[in-house]
């Protein structure tokens, strides 16, 4: 067998991904199955999976969307949320300045956290690895799981048509409690929680759910304030 | 349509997130950001999850009769003292149902 072969390549990129796919299919399902309700058509739904391809983003659009927030909050919102897909780039960036730049363009789509996550620690694994086959086998590996759950929930959500009524709106809060909760390792973050949480509530009231950027840069300066006093 | 425009610049903005250093000329990130950026997603999810859980059409609610408080605190009781997220999302989604229909 050729030196090259024994490299692990687009299939262990793959392979190595599995239990991310096990683990975001639920929020694909879920997505796919709330998106109706909150008020996107099926293309859309799917449109949006194709194309913005970011979990977190996208829950939270559909939620600022059955809120009747307005599309330019939302974009914004988007781009705060991802902003955290920056420092992967970053931390990659050393290992994939040699491709090529086409190949850079297309491969950076599909910069998740969950696609990092692997790639990141397979280099620390410090095993060889043909790189850019290894991070597309991840990449696509995670992309289609992502569309395919997707669809699953667009057509679950068509073949039960109450669904809206059983409450499943609250699967979202539910979900974002459950991300949230774990990340309060310290007095910094348990105040931005609670500054943000709190601006939220007081600010309610303002149009396009603008209230939500208040609050999460207020959420922001309150960490970092706290932070910095330690 | 212009659910269509909301989708692109959504596509926009992170696109241009995760392509920006790897086809800009930058390649460091400020320090600063770096630190602020930890508190994004605490921040933003925090800030959606207060008014949902503790208003009702505009008014704070933290009687025991909410559904949504009930439903929040199984959910992060159960992720905070046993790191089961699907569990405790289910399990609040279950006594969120629950609550609501004994109401």
């Amino acid at each position: 067998m050729p030196k090259h072969e024994l490299l692990a390549g687009f299939g262990a990129g793959a392979r190595d991904t599995i239990p991310m796919l096990v683990g975001a299919a639920p929020f694909g399902l879920i997505f796919g199955t709330l998106a109706g309700p909150a008020g996107l058509s099926p293309w859309e739904t799917l449109a949006m999976s194709l194309f913005v391809y970011g979990g977190a983003s996208q829950f939270i659009a559909i939620t600022l969307l059955a809120a009747g927030s307005g599309a330019w909050v939302i974009v914004a919102t988007t781009f705060i949320v991802n902003l955290r897909h920056a420092l992967y780039s970053a931390t990659l960036w050393r290992h994939v300045t040699g491709w090529p730049r086409a190949y850079r363009a297309f491969c950076a789509f599909f910069l998740t956290d969950e696609t990092f996550a692997i790639v990141y620690h397979k280099l620390n694994e410090g095993t060889p690895v043909k790189l850019p086959r290894y991070y597309l086998g991840s990449a696509l590996a995670m992309y289609g799981n992502w569309i395919t759950w997707t669809l699953a929930g667009v057509l679950l959500g068509h073949a039960i048509p109450g669904m809206a009524d059983w409450g499943l709106e609250f699967a979202m809060v539910a979900t974002f409690v459950g991300i949230v909760v774990p990340l309060l390792k310290g007095r910094s973050q348990l105040g931005a929680a609670l500054a943000a949480g709190t601006v939220a509530v007081a600010a309610d009231g303002l149009p396009y759910k603008l209230g939500l950027m208040l609050a999460a840069l207020s959420g922001i300066a309150a960490g970092l304030t706290l932070e910095r006093r330690r | 349509m212009s659910t269509y425009w909301m989708i692109a610049g959504m596509f926009l903005v992170t696109y241009g997130v995760r392509a920006g250093l790897w086809l800009g000329d930058s390649h460091r990130f400020p320090d600063s950001i770096r630190r602020a950026l930890d508190y994004v997603p605490i921040a933003v999810l925090s800030a959606i999850v207060a008014p949902a859980v503790l208003l009702q059409h505009g008014a704070l609610v933290t009687s025991w009769n909410n559904p949504q408080l009930a439903g929040a605190l199984v959910t992060g009781v159960i992720v905070w003292r046993w790191h089961r997220l699907l569990l405790g999302i289910g399990a609040g989604l279950a006594v969120f149902v629950v609550w609501r229909w004994l109401l």
